[in-house]
């Protein structure tokens, strides 16, 4: 039964080649030594090394944590390449001078580093491996007072204000990734976008791993002060290899008074073989927002695709009095993976508001967990939250899991909690095919509409290129 | 238009069809009957190219090409059309956009340009007023939440949009009262031409009063028992089927 559609071609991960270019790659293995050589590639102030040192003290003192539903081989923490740069003698002034393999890379990527070129109105920063490349339209953004460059860029630049926020959000001590993280990031986005401003375009990162057992410890910083407002996207590919490579990023976010951040991502990290399972992405990742000001807000917009391991919670941690956080999540399993993401609300202030939904796409022999806190605290008087989640199971082996926690800690708070699952039915299909709808055309269809709530929530240039990822990811994956 | 020559089926092993032959000539009505569980459905479901059944043996040309060697899409692209018994709902999909990419993918098989959701909108009202389909139908996620009749409705406008060559109604009165039985097959009728071929499978007399077969079969066991003219019909409705199969009373069942 149904071998027809187990039998789908399988369209083959389009982002898997290796970047043939010359890079200074540091050896594998972490001791205090090598977070001070990255410190010292960096050129950083003493302050920073400090940071990354307290951090790497604190790191060993913590256990690796296994409570996700997935499980994996012990990782070796000292066999991962900590460092790995394209070889660039000097920051370069213009685009223009990029090195030309990696600009190819990159229009490989499908990601524009020419500002005057495509998708207009977004300002990109491309991450290969351990470094920044090139950062686009940055002097634009400059003008309207909106700072976009790489971390390393403004620890250097604008000390006071990484100093003031770097940790504020996720402190090193707060999990055994984080604390890594901050001992190794090598780089990661910063964005400061001061009081009163609207950021006059999308900004971009895409991060991509490109050599052997290298992990990749980006760290992203985004500041909005008092009523202004950002949007920001980050991609993220990486080559195929059988070995597992470790992402271990972290993102904070802080929105003061009635300023208002979308963060939305589209994660295409390799998965690993759809035969074996070997090899992939683990991606282990810490993203939280602080909404810190009155009637400030943070939506966390997220399509999981990739990965042979996501496990993260983007969450949001509501002070501000009528302060508003959402997640909208697809988190898409096939073949081998496995997804164990969600989101925590935390609820401090006054009238805060949250909302979740979460879209979990299960096929193959993959399995796909939603895990979610909702936590009200007693201060947070007349708080809100409504949760969806709804899961879609395609062929008979994949395995969907929804862990809601509810926490709540006063009497005039208000949840709504809603959950279903679907499965995608050999008769469905059979109902599109006999009106001449391919089956290729019949998925993607019943994606788009299971996925609709967190799609419209995209900014418009991604819609599109997210709803063509998924149907990608899921060609000859029902039965 | 369609010939079928000693076709043998089964599904997970078990042999439904067994050397079944059936020529349906262009502009040709064709009934087939027959008691439950004699592999009606299944004829339907094996043309459409159900991938849940394996065709042993045998052939099955349409308009001139091995009807076989098609998947189900393209038989469909290709003029195969079947309204169902038992439309699935699909939750999440537009009625309307549903039945543009359905209109759309034949247009494109033809080499014809596809039709924007403005001008198919316009062609949409008036094939639905014609069926007196209740407008918000279009507006509602596929057959979700349709009654059996505004299913059958639904299933008798795709036709009328796609204008198969084939046209395959699996007990499509079942589910109908009276009123909407009338709706339909005056549907059917009218959509009757020269170079068009219906097979019509049904239990009942019913549906035949009103679309009036110029060929009936009796299916039982898996293959064509008696073949006869329409009066036949009349003769099934007094005597059954029992004479025919030479059976007692069988088994009851899809």
């Amino acid at each position: 039964m149904s071998k027809d559609i187990h039998a789908i071609a399988s369209k083959p991960y389009e982002y898997g080649f290796v970047t043939q270019i010359e890079s200074d790659t540091m050896p594998k293995g972490l001791t205090e030594d090598v977070v001070r050589l990255i410190s010292g590639k960096k050129n950083e102030p003493e302050w920073m090394l400090e940071y990354r040192l307290k951090a790497y003290r604190h790191w060993l003192t913590l256990t690796e944590p296994h409570w996700a539903k997935a499980e994996y081989p012990k990782i070796n923490y000292q066999d991962i390449h900590y460092y790995s740069a394209p070889k660039i003698t000097e920051k370069k002034a213009s685009m223009d001078e990029v090195d030309p393999e990696l600009k190819r890379t990159f229009e490989k990527l499908g990601i524009p580093l020419f500002e005057q070129k495509k998708l207009a109105g977004v300002a990109v920063d491309a991450i290969f491996d351990s470094v920044s490349v090139a950062t686009t339209f940055k002097g634009k953004l400059l003008e309207a007072g909106v700072v976009f460059c790489p971390l390393s860029e403004a620890i250097e630049k604008y000390p006071d204000l990484v100093k003031k926020y770097l940790g504020s959000v996720v402190p090193h001590t707060d999990n055994f990734y984080a604390a890594l993280n901050a001992a190794v990031f090598t780089e990661g986005s910063f964005v400061f976008v001061p009081k009163d401003t609207v950021c006059p375009m999308e900004l971009s990162t895409y991060f991509r791993i490109n050599t052997q057992d290298t992990g990749q410890f980006e760290r992203t910083l985004i500041i909005c002060e008092e009523n202004s407002s950002v949007s920001y996207l980050e991609g993220c590919t990486a080559p195929m290899f059988d070995t597992n490579q470790l992402h271990a990023a972290v993102v904070e976010l802080i929105a003061l008074d009635y300023a208002n951040i979308k963060y939305s991502t589209v994660q295409n990290w390799y998965a690993g073989d759809p035969e074996t399972g070997k090899g992939g992405i683990y991606n282990f990742v810490t993203k939280r927002g602080k909404c810190q000001g009155k009637g400030s807000k943070i939506s966390w917009t997220q399509i999981e695709t990739g990965s042979a391991i996501t496990w993260k919670y983007p969450s949001c941690v509501l002070i501000g009095d009528d302060s508003v956080g959402e997640f909208y999540s697809v988190a898409l399993t096939n073949h081998f993976q496995k997804a164990d993401t969600g989101t925590k609300m935390i609820h401090i202030g006054k009238n805060t508001r949250s909302t979740i939904v979460s879209k979990g796409i299960s096929a193959g022999k993959s399995e796909n967990t939603y895990r979610g806190l909702v936590q009200i605290n007693r201060s947070a008087k007349g708080a809100e939250n409504f949760t969806q989640c709804d899961s879609m199971l395609i062929g008979k082996q994949a395995i969907a899991n929804t862990l809601p926690y509810i926490d709540v800690r006063n009497a005039s708070s208000s949840l709504g909690h809603e959950a279903s699952t679907v499965k995608v039915s050999q008769d469905q299909l059979f109902y599109f095919a006999q009106r001449g709808i391919s089956m290729e055309n019949a998925l993607q269809t019943m994606i788009n509409g299971f996925c609709a709530d967190v799609f419209k929530e995209l900014p418009t240039e991604f819609a599109v290129e997210a709803t063509q990822l998924l149907s990608l990811k899921l060609e000859n994956s029902v039965g | 238009m369609v010939s079928i020559q000693e076709l043998y089926a089964e599904i997970e092993g078990k042999s439904i069809l067994k050397g079944l032959s059936l020529d349906v000539k262009p502009g040709e009505v064709h009934a087939i009957m027959g008691p439950n569980g004699s592999g009606k459905s299944t004829l339907g479901k094996i043309l459409a190219g159900h991938p849940d059944y394996e065709v042993t043996s045998g052939s099955v040309t349409f308009d001139g090409g091995n009807l076989l060697d098609m998947d189900a899409d393209e038989r469909a692209r290709n003029g195969v059309f079947m309204a169902f018994q038992y439309p699935v709902e699909i939750p999440g999909v537009n009625n309307a956009s549903f039945l543009r990419m359905s209109y759309n993918a034949k247009r494109k098989h033809l080499g014809l340009p596809e039709v924007d959701p403005f001008e198919f909108e316009l062609l949409l009202q008036k094939q639905s007023k014609l069926l007196k389909l209740g407008e918000g139908l279009l507006d509602r996620s596929v057959n979700d939440g349709f009654s059996g009749g505004e299913k059958k409705r639904n299933e008798i406008l795709q036709m009328m949009l796609l204008e198969p060559k084939l046209v395959i109604l699996d007990e499509t009165d079942s589910g109908l009262d009276i009123d909407a039985l009338r709706i339909v097959a005056e549907s059917v009728n009218r959509f009757k031409s020269p170079d068009r071929s219906f097979l019509v499978i049904t239990h009942y007399q019913r549906l035949l009063d009103y679309i009036v077969p110029d060929v009936v079969h009796v299916l039982a066991n898996g293959k064509i028992v008696k073949t006869g003219d329409h009066l036949l019909v009349r003769e099934l409705e007094e005597r059954g089927y029992d004479w025919l199969t030479g059976a007692i009373p069988s088994e009851v069942g899809g």
